[in-house]
C-alpha cells in the first residue's frame, strides 16, 4: 500500500455547489410525493440527475485523467512581500515566552476542572437514579400476604395435609405455588392449634418430600378468591420429610436429622378468622422441644435457607432485609 | 527484480492496483485502522509457539458462537412467566432451524465456559501468568466469574423445572455469602420469592448487562496480549534474558513466583523490561 502523497497540496478539486444543489432536487422529488408528484417530482428528477451527473464528473476527474482545475492563488490576505526575507517559525524571537515544563495556566487548570466536574454531575445524574431503580424495588413492598386456607373442618384433627397454595394468585399466578404440611392440633387453651411447616429446605430451598404415604385418591381442591385454589393431599410423614437435591433429612416436626440443612424447617404463623385458617407469616426454626400443640419451637425472624440463625455463626448474617 | 517486474505492469493493471489500493488508503488516511491492523496480524510471537497458544482464540471464537445465537434466539423467545416455556418449545420443535441455533447456544454455553479453564490452564501452567502479565490473569479471573453468571443467568430462561429449582437453589447459596448475601439473594430474585420479577431481570442481565461486560473485558484482555506479546512454553530454548548474548537474565529484582515469564514478546514488540 502506499502511502498518499499528500504534502502541502491544497486538496483537490476545490469545494463544489453540484452536491448541494443535488440534494436541493432529491428534496425537490420527496416534497413533490406530498405535494404534486405530477409536475414537482419531474421537476425534481431533472435537477437531481443533472446535477447529479456533474458531481459525478466534477469528482471522477482525477482518474479520468482530465486535466485538475488549478486552484486560483487566495486574493487578500497580508500584502505580498517586503524586502526582507520571511522568518521561519523555528527561529527569530519568541511571541510568547515559551511555558516551564510542566507549567500550568490557571485557565488550563479551571477547564479541567469544570470538564471533570460537569461530566461527574451529568454522570451522576444519569447513574444514581438508573441505580436505584435496579436496586430499590427488590427491597420494597415485601411481606408475605394472609391467604386464606379454607374452612377450619377442612383439616381434621391430628391428620397431616399436603397443602398447595398461590401466595399472590392475582399478580404472579403459577409461579407463586408454595407447599406446607399442615396438622390440626385440636385445642390449646380453647384456641385452635396448628402446625405449619413450610417445605422450603433449610439447607438451599429445594421443596422437602413426606417419607410416607401420601394419599392422593383423597385429594381436596377448594377454589378461593381471586384466582386463589387450596389443594389438600392427607399425608403420613411417619418418616419425617427429605430434600431430594443433597438429602437433607428433617424427623415430622421439621427438626434436622441429618445432611447438610443449617436448621429445622420455616414455620408459619397462623390465625382464625370467620372460621377459616389464615395463613401468616413464615418465621425461621431452629429446633421444636416436644411434638404437636405442646411443642417449644425455638423461633427465629425469617433467614433464607442455609443461613444460620443461632450460634456462633448468626454473626455472618446481622442484617436481613425488610420482610 | 521487483523494480522490472513493476516495470512491465500494463496500465490496465496499474489502474486496477490504484482503485484497490484507493478505498484501503483512504481509511487508513483517516483512521491509521489498517496499520493498526496489520500491527495486530503481523506483530511478532515466539518461534515456539504452539496449539496450546490457540485456546484463548478459541474461547473467544465460542464466545462470539454465543453472541450471535444469543442475538437470534432472543427474536423468538418471550420472557414472561406465562410464555417463557412456550416460546422455548416453540423455538425447539417449531421454527426452522430454531432447534438448530438452540442447541448451539445451549451446547455453546458449556464450551465457552470449559475453553476458559482450558485456557486459564494453560496459562498457568505455561507461567504465562507471572510479570508483566499479572493485570491480564486478574482481568481473566473476572472474564471467568461473570461468564459463570452468564451461564447462572441464561439457564433460568427455559422456565422449566430444572431451570426453576437450579435457579432457587443458585440464588440461596448466594444468600449464604456473609454479610451482604440475604441482600444479593433478593437483589437477584427481584424481591423476597422468585417470580415474574426474577425472569426480566434475568433476560437483561443475561442479555445486555453482562455481555457488554464480557466485551469490554475482552476488549482490554486482548489489548494487553498485544501490548505485551505472548509467552514461549517452558520449555523453550530461549529462556528469559538468553536471547542477547552475555546479557543478565533480566529479573527486575524479582524472584520465585513474580520474576518475568520466558522470554517476553513485549520486549520484542518494542517494550521496555
Ligand atoms: C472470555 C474469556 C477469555 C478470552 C476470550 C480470552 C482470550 C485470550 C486470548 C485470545 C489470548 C492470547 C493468547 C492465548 O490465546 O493463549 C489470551 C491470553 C491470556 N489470557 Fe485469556 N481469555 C479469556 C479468559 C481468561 C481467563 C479466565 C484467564 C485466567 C484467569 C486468562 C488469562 C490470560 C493471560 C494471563 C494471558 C496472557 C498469556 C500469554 O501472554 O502468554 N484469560 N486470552
Ligand atoms: S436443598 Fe435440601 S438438601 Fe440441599
Amino acid at each position: 500500500m502506499t502511502e498518499p502523497q499528500h504534502g502541502d497540496r491544497p486538496h483537490l478539486p476545490g469545494p463544489s455547489l453540484y452536491p448541494i444543489a443535488f440534494a436541493a432536487g432529491v428534496a425537490c422529488i420527496l416534497v413533490g410525493l406530498i405535494v404534486n408528484p405530477k409536475i414537482i417530482v419531474p421537476i425534481g428528477a431533472v435537477i437531481a440527475i443533472l446535477f447529479g451527473f456533474l458531481w459525478a464528473r466534477d469528482a471522477t476527474e482525477e482518474f479520468r485523467g482530465e486535466p485538475v482545475h488549478a486552484i486560483e492563488p487566495e486574493s487578500g490576505g497580508p500584502p505580498e512581500s517586503t524586502d526582507a526575507p520571511a522568518i521561519p517559525a523555528n527561529q527569530g524571537e519568541d511571541a510568547m515566552p515559551a511555558p516551564e515544563p510542566g507549567e500550568r495556566f490557571p485557565r488550563n487548570r479551571f477547564l479541567e476542572g469544570a470538564t471533570l466536574g460537569l461530566g461527574a454531575v451529568i454522570g451522576g445524574l444519569v447513574t444514581v437514579p438508573a441505580v436505584g431503580f435496579m436496586i430499590v424495588p427488590a427491597f420494597k413492598g415485601q411481606g408475605y400476604p394472609k391467604v386464606d386456607l379454607g374452612p377450619l373442618e377442612n383439616f381434621t384433627e391430628g391428620r397431616w395435609f399436603v397443602t398447595k397454595f398461590f401466595m399472590h394468585p392475582g399478580s404472579d399466578g403459577e409461579v407463586s405455588h408454595r407447599t406446607a404440611y399442615i396438622r390440626n392440633n385440636g385445642q390449646l387453651d380453647g384456641e385452635p392449634s396448628f402446625t405449619i411447616i413450610s417445605n422450603r429446605c433449610a439447607h438451599l430451598g429445594c421443596p422437602v418430600q413426606p417419607n410416607g404415604p401420601v394419599q392422593d385418591n383423597q385429594k381436596k381442591e377448594i377454589d378461593g378468591k381471586a384466582g386463589q385454589r387450596i389443594t389438600m393431599i392427607p399425608v403420613i410423614p411417619a418418616g419425617g420429610y427429605g430434600c431430594p437435591c443433597h438429602g437433607g433429612q428433617y424427623d415430622v416436626e421439621g427438626n434436622r436429622v441429618s445432611g447438610p440443612p443449617t436448621r429445622g424447617l420455616d414455620r408459619y404463623e397462623f390465625s382464625v378468622v370467620d372460621g377459616h385458617l389464615i395463613l401468616g407469616k413464615p418465621y425461621s426454626v431452629t429446633r421444636v422441644d416436644g411434638e404437636g400443640k405442646t411443642a417449644r419451637i425455638h423461633k427465629y425472624k425469617l433467614a433464607g435457607p442455609g443461613q444460620h440463625v443461632d450460634g456462633w455463626e448468626q454473626i455472618l448474617y446481622p442484617l436481613q432485609p425488610p420482610h | 527484480m521487483a523494480v522490472a517486474a513493476r516495470n512491465k505492469k500494463s496500465a490496465r493493471r496499474r489502474q486496477l492496483e490504484a482503485a484497490i489500493n484507493y478505498p484501503i488508503d483512504w481509511l487508513e488516511e483517516r483512521s491509521g485502522l489498517v496499520g493498526g491492523i496489520k500491527y495486530f496480524i503481523f506483530r511478532k510471537v515466539p518461534g515456539d509457539t504452539n496449539w496450546f497458544h490457540t485456546l484463548g482464540s478459541a474461547t473467544l471464537t465460542a464466545f462470539l458462537v454465543q453472541a450471535l445465537t444469543g442475538a437470534i434466539l432472543a427474536m423468538y423467545y418471550k420472557p414472561d412467566p406465562q410464555s417463557a416455556y412456550q416460546s422455548i418449545q416453540h423455538i425447539t420443535n417449531d421454527i426452522t432451524l430454531g432447534w438448530l441455533v438452540r442447541g448451539m447456544h445451549k451446547w455453546g454455553a458449556s464450551v465457552f465456559i470449559i475453553l476458559m479453564f482450558f485456557h486459564m490452564a494453560r496459562v498457568f501452567l505455561f507461567g504465562a501468568y507471572k510479570y508483566p502479565r499479572e493485570l491480564n490473569w486478574i482481568i481473566g479471573v473476572m472474564l471467568l466469574a461473570i461468564g459463570m453468571l452468564e451461564g447462572f443467568t441464561g439457564y433460568l430462561l427455559p422456565w422449566d423445572q430444572t431451570a426453576y429449582w437450579a435457579t432457587v437453589v443458585g440464588i440461596n447459596l448466594n444468600g449464604t455469602a456473609p454479610f451482604l448475601g440475604p441482600f444479593l439473594a433478593d437483589f437477584l430474585r427481584g424481591g423476597a420469592e422468585i417470580g415474574g420479577e426474577t425472569i426480566s431481570r434475568f433476560y437483561a442481565m443475561h442479555m445486555l448487562l453482562i455481555p457488554g461486560l464480557i466485551f469490554a473485558l475482552i476488549g482490554l484482555h486482548l489489548y494487553l496480549v498485544i501490548r505485551l506479546g505472548v509467552t514461549s512454553p517452558p520449555w523453550s530454548s530461549a529462556a528469559a534474558g538468553s536471547e542477547a548474548a552475555g546479557e543478565e537474565p533480566r529479573t527486575n529484582g524479582r524472584s520465585g513466583l513474580t520474576q518475568p515469564a520466558a522470554r517476553s514478546g513485549w520486549r520484542r514488540n518494542g517494550g521496555e523490561g
